[in-house]
């Protein structure tokens, strides 16, 4: 496969210039994982608003499909109803990135929606609280 | 540089010798740089490995029947060149799975002998193998790590060294060669240090074997492990020299059948070096292709390939420093054909991966050491290490690849 083709335009953007990159304050979701074969790391904070993510942010570090997959995820999910953010799969975050992916890349690709998943499944406890 | 061009000649006709490296990949042929890794086989070894299951397959040191008498004699005679390899006696040469395992051997035997208040010494530099086994032990005696600091450049701090090896100090366990920083370390004077102190020191050598010359007597060392599969050889065969008397008095690691002399309901006796240490049915075929590694390997000369590892390390890091923004991590002056390095704005990972649709296979990320990257303050590196069929070419193909990278990356 030509790298031209993995390596588009718009996922070197998001890897170079990450949107929603830092940490929410006073988050009610956080959480973190890392891929130990290639040491991507993504560490995901929200805030929860009436049962909507009024914000998002991401930090962490490796290689660029981990870190503008996770850019790109901040990105659609910022503004949701928690409720259709749990509906997100795996495939639209692949849809998001938009290129043919090796299974070993694919975990790279998933990491940050599952870091998300994670933590919004934590907290769901927390989140009925918030009146969900 | 003559004998760059003597060796060169010599070394371009080393890759036809591997069926492997005339396979393309993405339409390229392979530049196979991941040889800290594990190495590619030589027809001839995987032509010794097929004859022993098509002619010769029986078990060893008991059918008394021609083809296990045929059987028996392989596999002595691998363990006869094995020792001879690293200049070794026939007793002190013992067969294990990989390097990994010869280092647990030692760790599990030991174990009953350490004890509260010893201290085990490591450098910051080691692969999880010369690290996890030493924690366990230090986990179940209560003993206690301590570790050797590095230099700036990725060598060994001997001052460290000369202070954390004490009269506590029961053993020493160090990489010979640094499979990040290529770094060869000065293990017989670690060794003299702790030998002083009254400590065993165990040598790493999975680096060091394959790519130079060693004798175990010149090194004066207590312990060596290396693996096959690193010069040349199958996966699934390693080597653990330990001084005769040492192993003598050490007790066996896995218990069963073939390790011992004589056993009843009640209790057993072991039988003699090395077979003490190798329970159960040993790995054969494993080990004949490895005797047949052996033989490639003289056959071109342990001072050729230390030559020639020298001559493609200069070349290449010539090559890679003239990259602007690739930082070569380990600059000792004694290093192995091992480069890691860091590239400004493209992630080891994806370095790989745009090296990969070059043809060029490196390997990315922490290399099995883990608390030397955060010692070094990085998450990772990209990491290109060459062997005896490696060309300028190669070298050359991935300072081109790292080039092409950077206009992907706009870096």
């Amino acid at each position: 496969m030509g790298m031209e083709k993995l390596y588009l335009e718009n996922i070197i953007d998001h890897f170079k210039h990450p949107r929603n990159y830092g940490v929410v304050e006073n988050a009610d979701i956080q959480h973190h994982d890392h891929n130990p074969l290639c040491g991507d790391d993504i560490s995901i904070t929200i805030k929860i608003d009436r049962g909507k993510i009024s914000d998002v942010k991401f930090q962490g570090h490796g290689c660029a499909i981990s870190q503008a997959s996770a850019s790109m995820l901040t990105e659609k999910i910022k503004g949701k109803n928690i409720g259709d953010v749990k509906g997100i799969k795996s495939d639209d975050v692949i849809k998001l990135l938009g290129i043919p992916l090796s299974p070993l890349r694919m975990k790279c690709a998933l990491l940050g929606f599952q870091v998300m998943t994670a933590g919004i499944s934590k907290h769901k406890y927390g989140l009925r609280e918030h009146g969900i | 540089m003559a004998k760059w061009q003597a060796y060169g000649a010599k070394n371009m006709n080393a890759k036809k010798d591997f069926p492997i490296l005339k396979r393309r990949i993405n339409g390229k042929e392979i530049a196979y740089l991941d040889n800290a890794a594990t190495t590619q086989k030589p027809k001839c070894v995987l032509d010794a490995m097929d004859d022993y299951y098509t002619m010769h397959n029986a078990n060893i040191h008991r059918g008394i029947y021609k083809i296990s008498e045929e059987a028996t004699e392989m596999y002595e005679k691998a363990h006869e060149n094995a020792g001879r390899f690293v200049d070794a006696g026939f007793q002190e040469m013992v067969f294990t799975r990989n390097t990994t395992e010869s280092i647990n051997l030692v760790a599990y035997s030991l174990l009953p002998e350490f004890q509260k208040g010893d201290e085990i010494v490591l450098s910051r530099m080691e692969h999880h193998s010369n690290l996890v086994p030493w924690q366990h032990v230090a986990k179940m005696s209560g003993a206690r790590l301590k570790y050797i600091e590095l230099l700036e450049d990725g060598s060994i701090d001997m001052e460290s060294a000369k202070k954390a090896i004490s009269r506590k100090t029961k053993l020493v366990s160090i990489a010979h060669m640094s499979n990040v920083l290529g770094t060869i370390n000065d293990a017989r004077e670690i060794g003299r240090i702790a030998h002083s102190n009254g400590a065993m020191i165990m040598v790493d050598g999975a680096q060091s074997v394959p790519h130079f010359q060693i004798s175990v007597k010149k090194l004066d060392c207590d312990f060596l492990a290396f693996s096959a599969h690193k010069m040349l050889g199958p996966t699934g065969i390693g080597c653990l020299y330990g001084k005769k008397e040492i192993l003598e008095g050490m007790r066996p690691f896995l218990y069963g059948g073939e390790m011992i002399r004589e056993v009843s309901y009640e209790s057993a006796k072991f039988n003699e070096l090395p077979w003490k240490f190798e329970a159960g049915t040993q790995n054969i075929a494993g080990a004949i292709g490895f005797d047949r590694a052996i033989g490639y390997l003289r056959s071109i000369g342990m001072d050729n390939i230390r030559d020639h590892g020298k001559m493609i390390l200069a070349y290449a890091t010539r090559r890679l420093s003239e990259i602007e923004g690739l930082r070569i991590i380990g600059n000792s002056r004694h290093k192995g054909s091992i480069i890691s390095f860091d590239f400004r704005g493209i992630p080891p990972h994806d370095m790989a991966a745009i090296l990969d649709a070059e043809g060029i296979c490196i390997r990315a990320g922490h290399h099995c050491a883990m608390p030397l990257m955060k010692y070094l303050g990085v998450n990772g590196t990209s990491r290109a290490s060459f062997y005896i069929y490696n060309t300028k070419e190669d070298a050359d193909r991935i300072a081109n690849g790292i080039e092409k990278g950077r206009k992907l990356f706009k870096v």
